[in-house]
């Protein structure tokens, strides 16, 4: 099986000096859901924002090495970013539905990528709130607020926020932080059956959410990959003393 | 004196002043309301002066006034908002977007009468629009930009960055997420400081003494190459400039130069707190 | 992750709007620049044309082409000195109490109140000036209404907005911690402000000052209506700041109406306008320095007042 994602000698310096990723090597395979997990500050969002290139709107960063996608350098001149965006999606810590209805915010990637079709819309808008589980809740009200939703319920227009775009690769920076246990439980089973149709790139919110859900883990600490393998193993015999004490936790 | 004795002074003292700033606004809102509102009639708003101005109504200075407040804003929100967008958006920290801030600044500080100069050597001369309400609303555009470019600038950054970092991450262009997460949701802070700068435009006279202002013309102006009248303008000649004018039509027309000047300030407040309340975040 | 066709065409149009944006940007630069250049190219030839010497005589008589600048500079200086004199403390004091004594409800209804005298229309406050405050400061004694005194009071007025708010946003900046201290170590209310909360925003407040009096000394009409507009040089004798001036303003104001397009009177005037350019631009630009690197709400904040 060849990678989706190569992450080669990844290192990225923050303008204030901060080294958030030092010599990053990392190989992400297709459908699954690998977790980055670690303390905070460790670079686990860090390496997110760098996968669909969010970070290049912090101006006066250093990078250097490379992220390959299917092959292909994202960071090449040719590379069109907004593109890349749309093919790695990015749902955040915070929900946050932009100003306006439901439909509206399902929509806004596609609209924005110029497809103004109602058919096609309307079909992607149903599909991806089906697959986030919140086609049954919202169905009758495409058109309210979406800051009308509770907490788990946005956090799930998000999700299907991006599903609309049908990307290859969703990332997910801590996506449960501010959810209730239940809307948790939904949230995670939904990455459960998405996973087995895209590539899921996920920083959990606790350890025990890592093991829950991560098929490939990889241990991230002051910014560099202290461990990575199979989720049975690093939690059951890490082979490096300070995963295994952040998994025991001993700190952090 | 012991120190709660000062106290109490200084109290009295501070609370004083206070009324001495405060209360001469009061007065003059109301003395120019008591004195003027007599003169107010149907005529006084639809008729233009007559017989010396010392009869008759203020139609085209009032049409005037409104011709150069139209043409102060087709010259100054574009531009306004652009800059603003710059400022807010795009421009980095460095030498150049400090030197604009600086330019902002000053070009708030330079005297009003400075504008005039200027106008009539650049538009009524040197681009030949002669004295005019186009030389006249460019005057008072630019006179205007820097209140339009820093209140629509706050605007602009008052705007949660979340809706613009969720939208960029949806694949949306930098220019798309200003056009559709960033101006909708600042736009009633722009129209406030819009209406501000409009307010205080349409109250002014050094800008408009050389490029524009008609001591006294009947006549509605045909097209944007003509003179016109303007309230500040006509205040100032009625009141200096004629002699035996009656003193009811000079606060007459003081009146309803701040009523016009008021309502615009009142109307940008309404628009703040409307906007503000159907606010979702 | 090619570009299709469609895409282009967006492309294209974004590039034009965020050309279009940058250069909106820069206009400011550009507006500045043109209006010193428009004001050189039609005021240098008074300097050339019109000795040093005679620029700085005792007497500005046109006709008999008489330049000196002088008395109107003293007018505007005197003026200015005056209204600074009335408004600084004033506006200092208000914003004490706006920031520091009065509670929510008084700070709510006087705030604005403070907004509509900033909006007060100059030729307004001048028409007062003229019939109303002119003969009280002549029942006060001075031979006529007219008076530098008269000017100094309106422009006053008309400056309390700046230096009220400004100050006003300084004192806001100031932190808790400096006050509770200071009340914490049994300093009453009045000793904190003078000793503690004042100090801290002093640079605020220099700020405020000096912009207050750029504007005292570019205000045009309500002066030129209320100061008698006579180009003397006023004498300590007969009470400096009672008798009429005439300030660089008005003269500009009243007399280039009347002169020949490119006559030596015409460009003098315009030669005053670099004066006053160059005044103001030095208060706005130190000012500026004052505020570290010049960016942000600051900076803001003064370009809408």
């Amino acid at each position: 099986m060849t990678a989706k994602i190569h992450i080669h000698d990844l290192s990225f310096t923050y303008p204030d000096g901060t080294q958030a990723l030092r010599h990053i090597n990392l190989d992400i395979q297709p459908q699954q859901l690998f977790v980055l997990f670690g303390p905070s500050r460790s670079g686990k969002s860090t390496l997110l924002r760098l996968l669909n290139r969010l970070s290049d709107l912090l101006p006066d960063t250093q990078r250097s090495g490379d992220i390959l996608l299917d092959g292909a350098d994202i960071f090449a001149r040719s590379v069109n970013v907004f593109e890349l965006r749309r093919r790695v999606s990015m749902v955040f810590a915070i929900p946050t539905p932009l100003p306006g209805s439901i439909y509206d915010n399902l929509v806004y990637g596609l609209r924005m990528a110029g497809i103004r079709d109602q058919a096609t819309l309307d079909e992607r808008a149903e599909t991806s709130l089906r697959q986030a589980a919140l086609w049954d809740e919202v169905k009758d009200r495409l058109q309210d607020s979406a800051f009308a939703l509770s907490g788990g319920q946005k956090q799930r227009l998000c999700l299907a926020r991006s599903l609309a775009l049908r990307p290859e690769i969703i990332l997910l920076d801590n996506p449960t932080s501010g959810l209730d246990p239940i809307s948790t439980a939904q949230v995670e089973q939904s990455l459960y059956k998405l996973k087995q149709q895209y590539t899921i790139i996920m920083v959990p919110h606790s350890v025990q959410q890592a093991a829950r859900v991560g098929d490939q883990v990889a241990f991230l600490l002051d910014g560099e990959v202290i461990e990575v393998g199979d989720q049975s193993r690093i939690f059951v015999n890490p082979q490096d003393q300070r995963t295994e004490d952040y998994v025991t936790g001993r700190f952090g | 004196m012991t120190r709660q004795q000062s106290q109490k002074v200084a109290t009295v003292l501070v609370t004083a002043v206070a009324i001495i700033v405060i209360l001469p606004i009061f007065l003059v809102l109301v003395y120019i309301f008591a004195q003027g509102w007599s003169a107010l009639s149907w005529e006084f708003f639809t008729q233009p002066p007559r017989n010396g101005m010392t009869e008759g109504g203020l139609l085209p200075a009032i049409l005037g006034t409104l011709f150069l407040t139209l043409g102060t804003a087709v010259a100054s929100i574009p531009l306004g908002i652009g800059a603003a967008i710059y400022l807010a958006e795009y421009a980095p920290n460095n030498r150049l977007t400090r030197l604009i801030r600086l330019a902002i600044v000053n070009l708030a500080g330079i005297p009003s009468i400075v504008y005039g100069l200027f106008g009539l050597g650049a538009f009524v001369l040197f681009l030949n629009f002669g004295t005019s309400i186009l030389a006249g609303s460019l005057t008072l555009g630019l006179m205007t930009l820097p209140v339009i470019i820093s209140t629509a600038e706050e605007a602009i950054l008052s705007v949660p960055s979340e809706f613009r970092i969720v939208s960029l991450s949806l694949g949306a262009t930098r220019w798309q997420t200003i056009r559709n997460q960033v101006l909708p949701h600042a736009l009633p802070g722009i129209l406030t400081g819009i209406i501000l700068g409009l307010s205080r435009a349409a109250g002014e006279t050094a800008p408009i003494l050389f490029t524009v202002a008609a001591f006294y013309l009947p006549e509605l102006p045909k097209s944007i190459f003509d003179q016109t009248m303007a309230l500040p303008y006509h205040l100032y000649v009625i009141s200096t400039q004629v002699p035996g004018m009656p003193l009811q039509i000079q606060y007459g027309t003081a009146l309803v130069l701040l009523l016009i000047v008021l309502t615009l300030t009142l109307v940008a407040t309404v628009v703040r707190t409307i906007m503000r309340r159907r606010r979702q975040w | 992750m090619t570009t299709s066709k469609a895409e282009n065409g967006r492309n294209l149009k974004e590039a034009i709007i965020e050309g279009l944006i940058w250069f909106s940007g820069i206009s400011a630069i550009l507006i500045i620049a043109l209006i010193f250049i428009f004001l050189l190219k039609e005021g240098a030839p008074a300097f050339v044309n019109v000795p040093i010497s005679s620029l700085l005589g005792r007497r500005w008589y046109p006709i008999e082409d008489l330049f000196g600048l002088l008395p109107l500079l003293i007018g505007s200086l005197l003026v200015t000195v005056g209204a600074v004199v009335i408004a600084v403390p004033l506006g200092l004091i208000t914003a004490v109490y706006l920031g520091e004594f009065a509670p929510t409800w008084q700070r709510e209804l006087l705030k604005p109140l403070i907004e509509v005298l900033a909006g007060i229309p100059s030729i307004v406050l001048g028409f007062l000036g003229w019939v109303v405050l002119a003969p009280l400061v002549q029942n006060m004694g001075a031979s006529t209404g007219l008076t530098a005194f008269t000017g100094a009071l309106i422009l006053a007025y008309m400056s309390l907005p700046t230096i009220i708010s400004i100050t006003e946003d300084a004192l806001y900046a100031v932190p808790n911690e400096y006050r509770d201290g200071a009340l914490a170590i049994g300093a009453t209310q009045w000793q904190t402000i003078w000793r503690v909360v004042l100090p801290a925003a002093r640079s605020g407040i220099v700020i405020a000052v000096m912009l207050g009096i750029g504007r005292a000394i570019g205000e045009t009409m309500a002066v030129m209506m209320v100061t008698g507009n006579a180009a003397n040089i006023p004498s300590w004798r007969t009470g400096l700041f009672f008798q009429p001036v005439r300030t660089m303003t008005a003269t500009i104001a009243a007399e280039m109406g009347e002169v020949a397009q490119g006559s030596v009177h015409y460009s003098v005037l315009f030669g005053i306008g670099i004066v006053l350019f160059l005044i103001t631009f030095a208060i706005n630009s130190l000012a500026t320095r004052f505020v570290s690197g010049g960016d942000g709400r600051a900076t803001r904040r003064r370009a809408q007042l």
